[in-house]
């Protein structure tokens, strides 16, 4: 191993300078500190607390709650394999030990060369062309054996990323279905004109009128959100994009800001407008930071057509800028309190609510959060007017959702749908056959068993932020719930203690039946598990890890019934396995020196 | 037709210390007068206090102490297989505690120090009589080796919060300790 290399001070002032030395801006800082050498050394944190005038210990803490940041070396070439169901589905598992392989490096260590780290993420996003990886942040999919191989070469011979094949970083959009929103030709600032010429109050009423809620998952009316934050106390208000698109399975937002991102930043502009704030962010997730410069360049020339920055479309008190800020591998971070703490440059620890966002957000301002695909629909409210959104759909839920189709179905991609459409009449559109079950809403989601096709997408009914995996009659849905509860224990905050102790003891539970040690009182335990977390924990993510064990345990019992090897009681771990140390210590093995695993056996 | 009287019987009480400190027991004793009231309502079978050497058909058994050799797993298992209710006294018992603290390290290192390297140690040697258990490669809560009904945690649980327990088993009731019993040090 080489030394530490010295600090890069210059270069660190550099960014202190871009960022004000706001302590607000930590986590930029510390994102763009580590693009110096790839990882942050204890000297760069150190600096960086000293001269942001913050405990060290606050900058380390940040530095350690992200996945993406660094605080031991990683690989000049870092490749993260994208880990959802879907790309273990499409074999990423042997793909990432076939690269591991070529390269002579383990998962997760570090090669001796300092060269390349191989190793696993959550989710990146890319489940209609999967298996995804990303190396040092840029996007690849739909791995294949020959890729990897090229792949091994390429690093092998420190080909810089820009010299590897430009379609190895083409991510599609696999728009399949559109409908309102993707059929919406809009010049950009055509919205804003519109609303510019309704006022305020007048824009807010149509909002109300559209009957808007929240495409997130939550299904909050937008126009309540929004009067909230006009009406509370407190200046400059703020607009939040949650673009921390990190449920698995879901990929929506990265269509809509690659090839709609006028639409979203219009969306902004138009809450904007409604809420009467000035500033506004776009929560990026890190896996999608590959999107940065396109997006920076979409502001910039919004910029220029006026539809930004001071005195928008001429009008004397509307200011409102868009900064673009960037998540660093946190799902939790797209539950908007932790988001917020996150833009504040802390851990992405959720907060205690009430009060919410809209009252007291960010910097204990106004802020409203709302999810990309939310803000997009405005423009179509704007110019068609609340009451011909809120025509379509249902009830209860206007207009249509965007879907994220993956996993076995003949047309991975993005389906948009009027709000009311049966699980089956998608199936149908996306060619899956022999569907066993669909997940709905990503890991947190609800796991729909073929009784219930007949149900349909909308919030009184199957409400969802857009994720759609398909598994057919091949799959096994332990393994699916299994991999979601791995998911939920990674992705822990680790903040209270049901979500932090009980995800890791139910992922126990669950590599316990999957190594072959399953017992009856383990479901009972499983069970107790998965009521606590629902109950005593302190956000959405713990109450929704136990979602996939508890509907898979009840529409799917006997994928978990026939790993059990005991009706009663097994342990996890071998006993007699457990005494071979001693043995050999000892030179012993007479029958004392054994330990029978089954009870039964020892009578 | 009148419901059958229960008859009255002592509830059989079992009780065992496998890699702890007795610490737990001593506890038990702290329950004090209350142990004129106890022996009233339940009969001892093995336990320390009595020193019957194998346990048989029981209510209730009491583990103190992890799962550190071979000779504590087979007593485990045999207060598992008579006893109806068996309860995790102590954080020994519970999470492992002390004995536990081994556990990120190899067991060879452990016994190369304690029995050859240990200065003014000469020629010394790991035992190997068959009369000795061989211990584990780690020392276990008992939970991971039998199923647990109940878990009593503390270091050790007070003569109070053992009393407490004890007393709503026998009644009947699902032991609860109230804030100021439960306690985990």
């Amino acid at each position: 191993m080489s030394t530490l290399p010295a600090t890069p001070t210059a270069a660190l002032d550099g960014i202190l300078q871009r960022h004000g030395h706001y302590p607000t801006e930590l986590l930029q800082i510390l994102i763009e500190a580590q693009d110096l050498e790839g990882w942050l050394p204890a000297p760069t944190l150190t600096y960086l607390a000293q001269a942001l005038h913050i405990p060290r210990s606050r900058v380390e803490g940040v530095a350690g709650f992200y996945s993406f940041l660094y605080t031991q070396p990683v690989g000049r070439y870092r490749v993260l394999f994208s880990d959802n169901i879907t790309d273990r589905m499409l074999g990423n598992t042997e793909l990432m030990d076939a690269l591991c392989r070529k390269l002579w490096i383990e998962p997760g260590k570090l090669s001796e060369d300092g060269l390349v780290s191989i190793t696993t993420t959550s989710c990146t996003g890319l489940c209609d062309q999967g298996p995804g990886m990303l190396v040092n942040g840029r996007a690849i999919g739909q791995l294949t054996h020959r890729r990897i191989n090229e792949i091994a070469e390429m690093i092998r011979q420190q080909r810089p990323l820009d010299l590897w094949p430009a379609e190895y970083f083409q991510i599609s959009d696999n728009i399949r279905r559109k409908d309102s929103l993707l059929n919406l030709d809009m010049k950009p600032g055509a919205a804003l004109s519109a609303v510019v010429e309704m006022g305020r109050e007048g824009w807010l009423q149509e909002v109300q009128k559209s009957n808007l809620r929240g495409r997130g998952g939550a299904g909050f009316a937008t126009a309540v959100k929004w009067a909230s934050a006009r009406n509370a106390a407190g200046e400059p208000k703020v607009i939040v994009c949650n673009a921390d698109e990190g449920e698995p399975g879901t990929f929506k937002d990265r269509v809509l800001l690659n090839s709609y991102a006028d639409l979203v930043f219009e969306g902004m502009t138009l809450a904007a407008w409604a809420v009467g704030a000035s500033e506004g962010f776009l929560y990026l997730r890190g896996e999608y930071r590959y999107l940065l410069p396109l997006l920076e360049a979409v502001l910039a020339r919004r910029r220029e057509a006026g539809l930004l920055g001071r005195h928008i479309l001429h009008e004397p008190c509307f200011d409102f800028d868009i900064r673009i800020h960037l998540g660093a591998g946190a799902y939790v971070c797209g539950e908007e309190t932790a988001l917020i703490e996150s833009l504040e440059g802390k851990r992405g620890t959720p907060r205690i609510r009430p009060p919410f966002p809209v009252t007291k957000g960010y910097l204990g301002r106004p802020t409203v959060v709302n999810n990309v695909e939310t803000l997009a629909k405005t423009c179509l409210i704007a110019l068609g007017g609340g009451e011909a959104f809120a025509a379509s759909g249902t009830a209860q839920s206007a207009g249509t959702k965007l879907l994220s189709i993956s996993g076995d179905c003949a047309e991975p991609g993005i389906y948009e749908y009027p709000f009311g459409v049966p699980i089956a009449r998608i199936l149908e559109d996306c060619g899956a056959s022999d569907t066993q079950a669909v997940q709905v809403g990503g890991a947190a989601g609800v796991c729909l068993a073929g009784y219930e096709f007949q149900r349909r997408i909308a919030y009184e009914d199957v409400p969802t932020a857009g994720a759609f995996m398909i598994f057919d009659g091949t799959r096994d849905l332990f393994d699916v719930a299994r991999a979601f509860v791995h998911f939920f224990a990674h992705e822990s905050c680790g903040f209270c203690t049901p979500c932090r102790v009980g995800t890791s003891l139910l992922q126990g539970f669950m590599d316990k039946l999957a190594d072959g040690h399953g017992a009856k009182a383990d479901l009972a335990d499983i069970d107790w598990l998965d009521r606590l977390l629902k109950n005593a924990s302190h956000c959405g993510l713990g109450s929704a890890a136990p979602n996939p064990v508890i509907d898979t345990l009840q529409k799917f019992r006997p994928a978990y019934e026939r790993r059990l090897v005991s009706l009663d009681f097994e342990p996890a771990f071998d006993l007699d396995a457990a005494l071979a140390e001693a043995r050999q210590l000892t030179a012993r093995d007479d029958p004392g020196a054994h330990l029978q695993t089954h009870e039964e056996e020892e009578k | 037709m009148s419901p059958t009287p229960v008859p009255a019987r002592k509830l059989r009480v079992a009780t065992t210390s496998l890699a702890g400190c007795f610490g737990c027991h001593m506890s038990f004793l702290d329950i004090d007068e209350h142990l004129f009231e106890l022996v009233e309502l339940v009969e001892f079978d093995r336990s320390p206090l009595t020193d019957i050497k194998d346990v048989g058909p029981c209510d209730i058994g009491l583990i103190e102490g992890g799962v550190c050799n071979a000779e504590n797993v087979h007593v485990l298992r045999e207060f598992r297989r008579n006893c109806k209710t068996l309860i995790a006294l102590g954080a020994c018992a519970v999470n492992g505690g002390l004995p536990a603290q081994r556990n990120h390290l190899p067991l060879s290192e452990c016994l190369r120090e304690v029995y050859q390297f240990r200065p003014g140690l000469e020629n010394g040697q790991i035992p190997n009589d068959p009369e000795l258990p061989l211990p584990l490669d780690k020392v276990r809560p008992i939970h991971e080796v039998v199923r647990v009904d109940y878990f009593l945690p503390g270091c050790p649980p007070s003569g109070p919060a053992i009393w407490k327990f004890l007393t709503d088993l026998i009644a009947g009731r699902t032991p609860r300790l109230a804030n100021g019993l439960l306690h985990y040090d």
